[in-house]
């Protein structure tokens, strides 16, 4: 899997194919069994603590809920790591905070607790947080998430508009099909922990292969089975039967 | 038979096992809370807002509790102190109990309940919604930045405290006693003042309250940071503070009062 500097790439999968585990062996949270996963020419998992906290410093996420501070106001929340990183002084640190919310729509939220957003809300907060030290590299985990049509349209173009802006690569990792194709330059496919497809946007909406289009077009069966795997329902029936007569 | 014993005994054996290689984690967790406490040194608001949170607002429960224990055992004090002939001596009874024993431990106790499930509480919760994995994933380590200040905090509220704990019981002590009761008022505190050594009784309980601070917060801690990343999960570390704490600052203070005490 290759993510080319400037451009913005969606993991897809099903539920439990291995998505997030690839941001977390990405990000340093977890270390491969086998393989390797260069950031930047640096192998990740050979990294010490300060070599990795350094190479974090580049990186930004957002987590699936948006993982805000809620103890902290939205400003602070994106204060956080100019503050832990920098010497700025608070004046600059102000602007920049005020720059990032203003790129995000939500300038005049800066003084609000993360329980008084909606999850839209939230989730924009998390975006402006994620750019804050304006990293090379961002990661979306599940960013569609629970939002409403609104919600979802205005995060899928921030997330392109400020990959552009930033000159950044993002990872995007997603159920939702149909967002992301709009926004991104290239899909990578994942089951069971394996690529299973590649390609554009456009390539995925005309795949061939049976995973693809089951997840393109929402089938309910397919590659992936509607049903657990079980014993046949009729033996099970007749057993039950069985048991009470 | 043989295959029940021998599964009782497994099970037995993987309890046991289970149990020291936590105690071993525990211990590991808390070497590396120490290792990083350079930033909640450094930075000393971090850990003043922790000592409010954990401390300044466990006032109420402390000192309310602290009066009424004091109050209690100025009434059975002073019933029993009447029976020789030596009512007197209430302030003695009253300040050493209160200074060796009750002061440190049932504040303690209090602390556990109050600030020590409320520590695992909100750090299994920042655990669950993924805050600490968002403040590792900005390179910022939540050990130093969220655990150490926390757990320092609470280390330097505990014998506090149990000082106020101490002095509102004595107060406790002194309104039942003297100003109820009738006791007389020199008495009750020149004889107290006489009997309570700073050494051997004020600082020794200083002593245990810091231990049983270390104790609390460090069970907070460790529970809050290693709870399971669910509603169920962070409610089970909850309990096991309160508990694990409980149970282990009444065995500490038996062995610290071994130590101390022990033939004066």
């Amino acid at each position: 899997m290759k993510i080319p500097r400037g451009k913005v790439v969606a993991v897809m999968g099903s539920s439990g194919c291995g998505k997030t585990t690839t941001l977390r062996l990405i990000g340093g949270q977890l270390k491969p069994t086998s393989g390797e996963v260069r950031v930047g020419g640096q192998i990740v998992h050979e990294l010490d603590s300060g070599g990795l906290y350094n190479l974090r410093r580049r990186m930004g996420m957002l987590f699936q809920f948006g993982a805000l501070f809620t103890d902290m106001s939205v400003y602070d929340n994106i204060a956080f790591q100019m503050r832990e990183h920098t010497d700025l002084p608070e004046s600059l640190i102000r602007d920049l905070v005020m720059m990032k919310l203003h790129a995000v729509g939500l300038r005049g939220a800066h003084g609000l607790m993360p329980a008084e957003l909606s999850g839209g809300m939230a989730r924009r907060v998390a975006l402006a947080r994620a750019i804050a030290l304006d990293p090379m590299l961002i990661m979306y985990d599940e960013p569609f998430a629970g939002l409403d049509p609104i919600s979802l349209s205005i995060v899928g173009e921030l997330i392109r508009k400020l990959n552009d802006a930033l000159g950044a690569s993002s990872i995007v990792v997603t159920h939702d099909v149909q967002e992301s194709l709009k926004i991104v330059d290239y899909v990578y496919f994942v089951s069971e922990g394996k690529i299973v497809a590649e390609g554009t946007a456009e390539d995925m909406k005309h795949s061939e292969v049976p995973y693809v289009h089951q997840f393109v077009w929402g089938e309910a069966d397919g590659p992936v089975p509607f049903q657990y795997p079980s014993r046949p329902y009729g033996e099970e029936l007749m057993e039950s039967v069985g048991h009470r007569g | 038979m043989d295959n029940r014993v021998t599964g009782a005994l497994r099970s037995l054996g993987q309890q046991v096992t289970g149990r020291i290689w936590r105690l071993g984690y525990a211990s590991r967790f808390f070497l590396a809370v120490l290792m990083h406490s350079g930033t909640s040194l450094r930075r000393l608001h971090l850990t003043i807002r922790e000592i409010y949170f954990t401390g300044v607002l466990s006032l109420i429960i402390i000192l309310v509790s602290g009066m009424f224990v004091g109050m209690v055992l100025g009434l059975q004090g002073y019933d029993t102190l009447q029976r020789y002939g030596s009512t007197e001596a209430l302030g003695v009874l009253v300040s050493l109990s209160l200074v060796r024993e009750l002061g440190p431990v049932v504040a303690a106790l209090l602390f556990a309940s109050r600030a020590g499930s409320a520590i695992t509480a909100e750090i299994g919760m920042m655990k669950a919604t993924e805050q600490l994995s968002a403040m590792e994933m900005m390179a910022v380590d939540p050990i130093a930045r969220v655990v150490a200040p926390r757990f320092w905090g609470g280390v330097i509220s505990m014998p506090l405290l149990a000082a106020l704990f101490s002095a509102m019981g004595i107060f406790g002590g002194y309104l039942v006693g003297v100003q109820l009761i009738g006791v007389d008022e020199g008495s009750f505190w020149s004889q107290m003042q006489a009997s309570v050594d700073f050494r051997e009784d004020i600082l020794n309980g200083v002593i245990k309250s810091f231990v049983f601070g270390i104790i609390v917060s460090w069970v907070a801690v460790f529970e809050g940071y290693d709870a399971e990343p669910t509603a169920e999960g962070v409610s089970g570390a909850t309990t096991r503070t309160v508990v694990t704490s409980s149970l282990a600052i009444l065995a500490a203070d038996f062995i610290l009062t071994a130590f101390m005490f022990t033939g004066t």
